[in-house]
């Protein structure tokens, strides 16, 4: 079976990130990039299932600045067999995304999409629902476990009640969660390896979708700054503070 | 000419160690500390990453960096306690580079693909109890007898001799020529009869790291195991120094990394601790401490990657790699000492990353050639350049 892993050029989890001065983003500009995490789970769950002999191919996709070969190279030197880089602008929304996603889907025919649950720069939580919502398919988001079975998979799901299972028949979309894996370190040999990996390059219309803006943002800012915490002299300052004060009670 | 990997390539090398050695060394360091060991699964994960073919040619199955390319890692990697790099360092430097640089086709066939990926680990014995300095007054004595040589003698200070597959190890063939040119390298197994491996010794730092001493008695090789074969009978010490070449500027990026750690933690310390009611990154006594070794390892950075560059385009480089390593070790003990002063008491105290970088960092300025006989080295250079009237 054939399986497409989206993978998505993001700020380094590690960068501290900062605002733009004008409140229309976050800096990007001389940021250390890197693979969203949660696609890095995706791939490697992928590469898993090529090892176990389930998948035959694993396609990498990105869609995203030029740069975003670099984090599909990341994706082949952990185990894709090839790339698509779509080169779009960076803040594609997740419904064109998702239609991007779609054609490339009816294109390829793969059995299984395996998608991070989020992106760690927008955190919209919305790509794989869209893409499954679009298809007709099935969709089973925040995976912490999935166990392959003939035409099917169970899926255990992080909801808030516990853990969820679920049987969903493929072709399907699948949103991994933090739990699911620990994602391998890309070997020296694999990344000089990855080099030589094909990647197909399209744009947007090449796949018939006019990425158009339906969003607005209206401006970005920093969580306000922790205050300095204070000591009470007894419960009865404290239960007072947290009605009149912090208004929580 | 060696042009390593191409430079995309490479970025992405260098970001898998640079991760590697956040996510997966340094919070390993204590426990490498206290059991003085590097735990297996550790040992086994840089061999999964490609680390003991990082300077392994790409067609023997190595990473084939260039040596420039080497410093930048090799950089990264020792931003982590010494001991990590000590266990993949012998394969990378020392230990596989003779048979690299002169090496027969057979002998790089034979042991460069296992040496890349570690299935097999080198020493290199080159040190004696009575031969440290004056390496070419080594007395372990090869033989001909046939088709063998037998090898008779004892080795100090052996990296990683009590877990390598092979040594290269230098032997004297020719005891009519005292000093450097009568001696040969060989490729001797450590499974073979007749060597005794010490105990490891009890040393003031780098704990996790191994060095033994090594005996041989009437050890029997293969005449072909000598580095090089026939061809090279004698010539073993070129061998040597063409591999110490090469490995100063390697432990210049040793003290380049450790230099890096060491600003680092002394930097966030001082921009944290309070006395006097502010930072102490305020006061200017504590910043000159700062900028003093930010300095010198800005000149360590320049001089080692200047070195290398000239060494890949083909230079021969005995003075700048004397320098670079001269220069890289002796500040970043420097460094070491200023950091351990920035944390006050606490640099004294076991829990903080700059006491033990403070004691692993003195053993750079004693092996692979003491400071005192790079001065030699580069001394040498000068008043060759004298008595033939060249000026800088
Ligand atoms: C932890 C560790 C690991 C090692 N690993 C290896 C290894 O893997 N393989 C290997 O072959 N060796 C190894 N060595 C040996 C190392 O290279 C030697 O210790 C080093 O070359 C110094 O030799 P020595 O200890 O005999 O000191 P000596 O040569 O006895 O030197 C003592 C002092 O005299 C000075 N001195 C000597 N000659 C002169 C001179 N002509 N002019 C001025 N000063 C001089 C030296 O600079 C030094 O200060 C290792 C050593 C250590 C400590
Ligand atoms: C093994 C050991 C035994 C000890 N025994 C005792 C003991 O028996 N009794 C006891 O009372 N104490 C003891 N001490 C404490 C010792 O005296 C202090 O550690 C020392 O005074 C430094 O203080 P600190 O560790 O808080 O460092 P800090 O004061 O935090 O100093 C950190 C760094 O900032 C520098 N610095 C601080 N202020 C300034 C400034 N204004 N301008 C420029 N630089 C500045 C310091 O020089 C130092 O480099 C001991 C410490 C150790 C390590």
């Amino acid at each position: 079976m054939k399986v497409l892993v989206p993978v998505k050029r993001v700020v380094d989890y590690n960068v501290k990130i900062r605002v733009k001065p004008d409140q229309t983003g976050v800096e990007t500009a001389n940021v250390k990039m890197s693979m969203n995490p949660f696609d890095e789970i995706a791939v490697e769950q992928a590469v898993r299932l090529k090892e176990a002999g389930t998948a035959t191919e694993i396609v990498a996709v990105s869609i995203g600045p030029t740069q975003s070969q670099e984090t599909i190279r990341t994706a082949l030197a952990m185990g894709a067999d090839r790339g698509i880089l779509v080169e779009a602008d960076a803040d594609v929304e997740p419904l064109a995304i998702a239609k991007m996603l779609k054609a490339i889907v009816e294109k390829e025919g793969p059995e299984l999409v395996l998608l991070g649950k989020q992106a760690i720069d927008d955190d919209s939580n919305q790509t794989g629902q869209m893409l499954a919502a679009l298809m007709g398919w099935p969709q089973a988001t925040f995976a912490s476990k999935v166990e392959m079975k003939d035409g099917s998979m169970d899926v255990t799901r992080e909801v808030d009640g516990g853990l969820e299972t679920i049987n969903v028949k493929l072709p399907a979309a699948l949103t991994v969660d933090l739990r699911l894996n620990e994602p391998r370190y890309a070997s020296l040999p694999n990344i000089m390896k990855a080099k030589k990996k094909p990647i197909d390059t399209m744009s947007p219309a090449d796949l018939g979708v006019e990425p158009a803006k339906r969003l607005e943002v209206l401006k970005v800012v920093e969580p306000e700054k922790r205050q300095g915490g204070a000591k009470v002299e007894s419960v009865a300052e404290l239960v007072d503070k947290l009605k009149n004060e912090a208004k929580v009670i | 000419m060696t042009s390593g990997v191409d430079t995309e390539t490479f970025a992405q090398i260098q970001e898998a160690v640079r991760r590697f050695t956040m996510e997966r060394l340094i919070p390993a360091e204590r426990e490498v500390e206290e059991t003085d060991t590097v735990p297996a699964a550790i040992v086994q994960e840089m061999k999964d990453l490609g680390l003991f073919g990082l300077s392994i040619p790409q067609e023997f199955g190595g990473v084939g960096l260039s040596l420039s390319q080497e410093v930048a890692v090799i950089a990264e990697v020792a931003q982590a306690a010494l001991a990590f790099r000590s266990v993949f360092g012998t394969n990378v430097g020392i230990g596989s580079q003779g048979i690299v640089i002169d090496g027969t086709d057979e002998q790089k066939a034979e042991w460069l693909p296992k040496l890349a990926t570690g299935e097999a680990t080198a020493s290199f014995a080159l040190t004696e109890p009575d031969a440290g300095s004056d390496a070419g007054g080594l007395r372990t004595r090869a033989v001909r007898d046939g088709d063998t040589y037998v090898i008779n003698g004892a080795k100090r200070y052996i990296t990683n001799s009590d877990s390598a597959t092979i040594l290269c190890l230098m032997a004297r063939t020719d005891p009519d020529r005292k000093g450097a040119a009568g001696i040969s390298a060989f490729i001797i197994p450590t499974d073979t009869p007749g060597i005794t491996i010490g105990k490891p010794d009890k040393k003031m730092g780098q704990r996790g790291t191994r060095t033994c001493d090594i005996t041989l008695a009437d050890v029997r090789v293969p005449a072909a195991n000598m580095i090089g074969g026939d061809a090279l009978v004698n010539q073993g010490f070129k061998t040597a120094m063409k591999v110490l070449d090469r490995g100063r500027i390697h432990m210049s990026a040793l003290a380049i990394g450790q230099s890096r750690r060491a600003i680092n933690e002394a930097l966030a310390y001082a921009a944290d601790r309070k006395q006097f009611g502010q930072e102490i990154a305020n006061f200017q006594l504590v910043q000159a401490l700062l900028a003093d070794s930010q300095a010198e390892l800005y000149a360590s950075e320049c001089m080692a990657n200047d070195a290398a560059a000239r060494f890949d385009r083909g230079e021969a480089i005995p003075q700048q790699a004397a320098c670079a390593k001269m220069f890289a070790t002796e500040a970043c003990g420097r460094i070491a000492d200023r950091a351990v002063q920035i944390f006050g008491g606490a640099g004294y105290m076991v829990e903080y990353p700059v006491e033990r970088i403070y004691r692993d960092v003195r053993l750079m300025r004693i092996y692979e050639g003491t400071t005192q006989i790079q001065q030699l080295i580069i001394a040498k250079q000068m008043l060759k350049r004298q008595a033939a009237g060249e000026k800088l």
